[in-house]
């Protein structure tokens, strides 16, 4: 008899299964059980490039301490896809379970002694309740769910509570879904009793927390902080968010004759897409894009104009693997150069780094006031893993007292009252200029706008000296930016320690997992998470401070530390990059091995044995 | 994109228009193009065209890609922002700035370089979606800033300067904008003024997308025997196919036209286009028919100018989008944040 795995409230469960099939809305019940018992839940969907037929997982981390990164390995796979089957098995860990439909008889090799097995002839028992092939397939979903809530104690009226909220409308498929769910409970009851040692029990650790893709949430920033123009071209995985702001202006943001408080342009590539940006960012509304990689390359030229032109622009990076044809539907940190140095000529741009939804929000709406105040590109670097998953967050909030940042604007008063106004020109010495806008005064104001040649007055110029004036401006402008964006957080370790590590963006979750791991072993770090580019000196200044900095990154060339050593203030000896670049979320365990294996390096006398 | 400075002195007999400007205050910074460039004489025609319609300067917007044409927007209309944007790009960066601001005038300037060949794309998607807009093209055949390559307009068997003969169909930039659902479309010449400010005239009343392309000879690359982009070439083969008459609404018509030689278009705004006929069977308001006529003309070699095609009652794109009458850049926190009560809201939906 092999090991059985018992925990409760705390255990990975990955559903495999084919693309397509209808799993994917059965899994997520599973998921929102879970917490609609209390208990915290991180899921993840891992799918391909593919409408039907591809292998596709979708990760359930259940969490009681609020753990909600990837852990690393399985404690329960529910295999429902054949052409996966080898490496799904192989990836459960020993004293785990193998949820399958036995339906098919399947020789001894095709499974492991170390593992506990549980088969539920799935397709058999559905193939006697139905007749129509569609409805084998669908409800051979709820029926897993049905019998897994039955072996891991989720509440039944849960379930069926959440089934009744999804077919809202819709009743005709909502009693056939409750009939399934609970002829899979029965199976369970009857047959499989028992089988399975993870448990859920009910407790109070989920509170007002909401549920959201980062997609989403960027998008309600961006309604929040008034963006009127929005222009896109569908990619992947920013497409959501474009929809989802979309979805919300239509709420939101229509007037009761109709007529509509925000317009949205699909445009017929990025390079468009960008354009159109400007266009209206440069004639006074607040407008973005949402892209991923691909989209970045393709505006390179634009993002230089709107950098030397100085135009606020809000470009939402959604980052995935690359190239164009690379891994679109899996997720990296890969475009922070792409971006930091987006364009021809001398130009470095500002970039936000969000981990989770809650701050997808309160960066977009953080993006529209700096793109203002900086008369600028600002970036918002997600990914995949937080745009497009669910995550469990805190409630977003607004204060109603907020006022936007609009930047240094000059109006029809301000002229007339013979301001003067040189585009520019660097009037309060933190190399921002005041700008007008289109139609603001019959005589005064108007200027030409192009990259460079041209004076702080906007008059054409090719001359050298005026040339460097300007862009030694726009590098005062750029350092008064570190002054404007989000500062790092810091968390210090139990102990005093040498060492310390920096990450940022989605690694955050499995950071915050790893760093407890690692205290077990002995490992103490102090953690700095970079929310933002350019660096303040917190930044540098904690690398200093310490003798060693482990930097997790998403990314294959360390891409954060090549910023680092950029600045020219960082020792490049000191930065160990432990760095996860294969399309899937990192996960603890895998920093956890990182950073235990080069602090071995490091210091080969094991820290536990020089402290006993 | 001058260093010079133009004198603000002019005579006192200037005649002055509604507004009280004159002339001069519809002027920009002095030229640097080659002189006698055709590219001069389209932005003396935007300059008459602005002061007859008494429009306030500082309501038009010019924006330009890059290339000669997209240098001359600094030559005209100096109290207006200009926009001297990126290689073919100015199409989108004009369709962002129309939908913040849907009150101004958007005047975009590009030649044949800027939109056929680089931003073909842009300056398709910018007519299909019914930009509100005067789009011009100064099409010279030819790459004048970087000295005398040909453009995708550049007739099949046409002479370069140096006597390289162009092999490549040319792009017929009036047939794109037919097909792309520009809703007013005229083709002129820089040597015709009399002609090329009345369409203009015409193209800043109409509510839609109004595409001039502008035959532009270029006097340092593209004025040589064997060019059929030249002075001369362009006057032996113009083949107007209407004589046009702006009128403003409370204008007076003159029905002085013989019956059946003159059409009477009434655009949205209440202004009347007068179209004199020269073809007799050119209907401008046709856009299979006209098309089918152009294509005909062309082939026999003739350059068809005139005001080709106008849907009087057009539909542009911030009415297609159904954007609020107020220009969405005057919107503030009060009209766009939907507040805290509503995000509490979001979230219990979210729970």
């Amino acid at each position: 008899m092999p090991a059985r795995l018992e925990r409760t409230n705390d255990f990975v469960v990955l559903f495999a299964n084919v693309n397509g099939s209808g799993s994917a809305s059965a899994n997520r019940l599973f998921g929102r059980a879970m917490i609609r018992m209390g208990v915290p839940v991180g899921s993840r969907n891992i799918f391909p490039s593919n409408i039907q037929g591809l292998p596709t997982w979708y990760e359930v981390r259940v969490s009681e301490a609020g753990h909600l990164g990837r852990r690393g390995g399985v404690d329960l796979m529910v295999a429902m896809n054949p052409q996966t089957w080898d490496n799904d098995v192989k990836s459960i860990d020993s004293g785990g379970y193998l949820f399958y439909d036995s339906s098919k008889p399947l020789p001894p090799s095709k499974f492991r002694d170390d593992i506990n097995v549980v088969g539920m002839p799935l397709t058999e028992i559905c193939n006697k309740q139905y007749s129509d092939p569609r409805q084998r397939q669908l409800f051979k979903n709820i029926m897993y769910v049905g019998a897994l809530s039955q072996l891991l104690d989720i509440e039944p009226e849960v379930i069926e509570k959440l089934i009744g909220e999804l077919y809202q409308g819709k009743e005709k498929l909502l009693a056939p879904n409750v009939e399934a769910f609970h002829i899979g409970r029965d199976y369970a009851r009857k047959h499989l009793n028992g089988a399975i040692g993870l448990k859920l029990r009910r407790c109070d650790r989920v509170g007002n927390k909401i549920l959201i893709e980062g997609n989403a949430a960027a998008a309600l920033g961006a309604v929040y902080a008034g963006a009127t123009v929005a222009a896109w071209y569908p990619i992947t995985p920013s497409s959501s968010m474009a929809e989802a702001f979309q979805r919300y202006c239509q709420r939101y943001r229509v007037d009761q004759d109709g007529t509509h408080r925000f317009a949205i342009i699909q445009a017929e590539d990025e390079l468009a897409a960008i354009g159109i940006v400007i266009g209206a960012a440069w004639n006074g509304v607040r407008a973005f894009t949402a892209t991923a990689g691909p989209g970045i390359s393709l505006m390179q030229e634009f993002i230089g104009l709107a950098h030397f032109a100085e135009i606020p622009a809000v470009i939402f990076d959604v980052q995935r693997g690359g190239p164009s044809t690379g891994m679109p539907t899996r997720t990296q940190q890969s475009d922070i150069l792409s971006c930091a140095y987006a364009s021809h000529g001398d130009t470095r741009h500002v970039l936000l780094f969000p981990a989770e939804p809650g701050e997808c929000f309160e960066f977009a709406a953080k993006a529209f006031d700096l793109a203002d105040r900086l008369q600028t590109p600002i970036f918002v670097m997600s990914d995949l893993d937080i745009g497009m998953n669910e995550w469990l967050v805190e409630p977003l909030a607004w204060d109603d007292k907020r006022k936007y940042d609009r930047g240094k604007v000059m109006t029809f008063e301000d002229l007339e009252a013979g301001k003067d106004f040189g585009r520019y020109l660097d009037v309060d010495g933190d190399g921002i200029p005041y700008r007008t806008l289109p139609g603001t005064h019959p005589t005064k104001g108007s200027f030409f706008t192009r990259g460079t040649s041209r004076d702080r007055y906007a008059r054409y110029s090719e001359e050298g000296p005026v040339y460097v004036d300007n862009m030694e401006r726009l590098l005062k402008k750029f350092d008064t930016a570190k002054s404007l964006l989000p500062a790092p957080v810091r968390r210090n370790a139990r102990e005093a320690t040498r060492f310390g590590a920096i990450y940022y963006g989605s690694t955050t979750t499995a950071m915050d997992e790893a760093i407890g791991m690692l205290e077990v072993n002995g490992i103490h770090l102090d953690t700095l998470r970079v929310r933002a580019y350019p660096f303040v000196d917190e930044i540098i200044d904690f690398i200093r401070a310490h003798e060693r900095i482990f930097l997790v990154e998403q990314n294959r060339d360390a891409q954060l530390k090549t910023l680092l050593l950029d600045t020219g203030r960082v020792d490049a000896n000191k930065i160990v990059s432990v760095l996860h670049y294969d399309g899937t979320p990192v996960t603890a365990h895998f920093i956890v091995s990182g950073i235990s294996r080069r602090m071995q390096e490091i210091m080969p006398v094991p820290l536990r044995r020089v402290a006993s | 994109m001058t260093y010079i400075v133009k004198p603000k002195l002019h005579h006192p007999k200037l005649p002055h228009n509604k507004l009280g400007f004159t002339h001069r205050d519809y002027e920009g910074k002095v030229s640097t193009l080659c002189a006698g460039c055709g590219h001069d004489s389209i932005s003396a025609a935007l300059i008459q065209a602005c002061f007859e319609l008494d429009l306030p300067p500082h309501r038009i917007a010019k924006l330009s890609g890059i290339g000669c044409s997209s240098k001359t927007p600094d030559y005209f209309l100096g109290q207006s922002h200009g926009f001297n944007s990126v290689h073919g790009r100015m199409p989108s960066v004009m369709t962002g700035a129309n939908l913040a601001n849907r009150d101004l005038i958007y005047l975009g300037v590009s030649g044949d370089g800027d939109s056929a060949s680089i931003g073909l794309g842009q300056f398709a998607h910018c007519l299909r979606r019914g930009v509100n807009m005067v789009y011009i093209v100064e099409n010279n055949g030819v790459y004048g800033l970087t000295k005398g390559q040909f453009s995708a307009t550049a007739d099949k068997g046409s002479k370069s300067k140096r006597g390289a003969s162009n092999q490549d169909s040319p792009i017929d930039l009036v047939g794109m904008a037919f097909l792309m659902g520009a809703s007013f479309v005229a083709r002129s010449f820089s040597g015709d003024k009399k002609q090329l400010v009345e369409l203009i005239k015409a193209a800043i009343a109409h509510r839609g997308a109004a595409f001039i392309d502008c035959i532009s000879p270029c006097v340092a690359f593209n004025n040589h025997p064997g060019s059929t982009k030249s002075f001369d070439y362009v006057r032996e083969h113009n083949e107007a196919v209407n004589s046009l008459e702006f009128m403003e609404a409370k204008q007076e018509i003159k029905a002085d036209y013989a019956p059946g030689t003159s059409a009477l278009v009434r655009q949205h705004d209440g202004t009347f286009l007068n179209l004199k006929k020269l073809a007799a069977d050119y209907d401008p308001t046709d856009r299979n028919g006209a098309l089918a006529f152009l294509q005909r003309h062309q082939a026999a070699g003739e350059i068809v100018t005139g005001l080709l095609f106008v849907e009087p009652e057009p539909e542009d794109m911030v009415a297609r989008l159904n954007v609020t009458k107020t220009p969405l850049n005057r919107l503030g926190e009060a009209e766009l944040c939907p507040g805290s009560a509503i995000l509490e809201k979001i979230n219990a939906e979210l729970r």
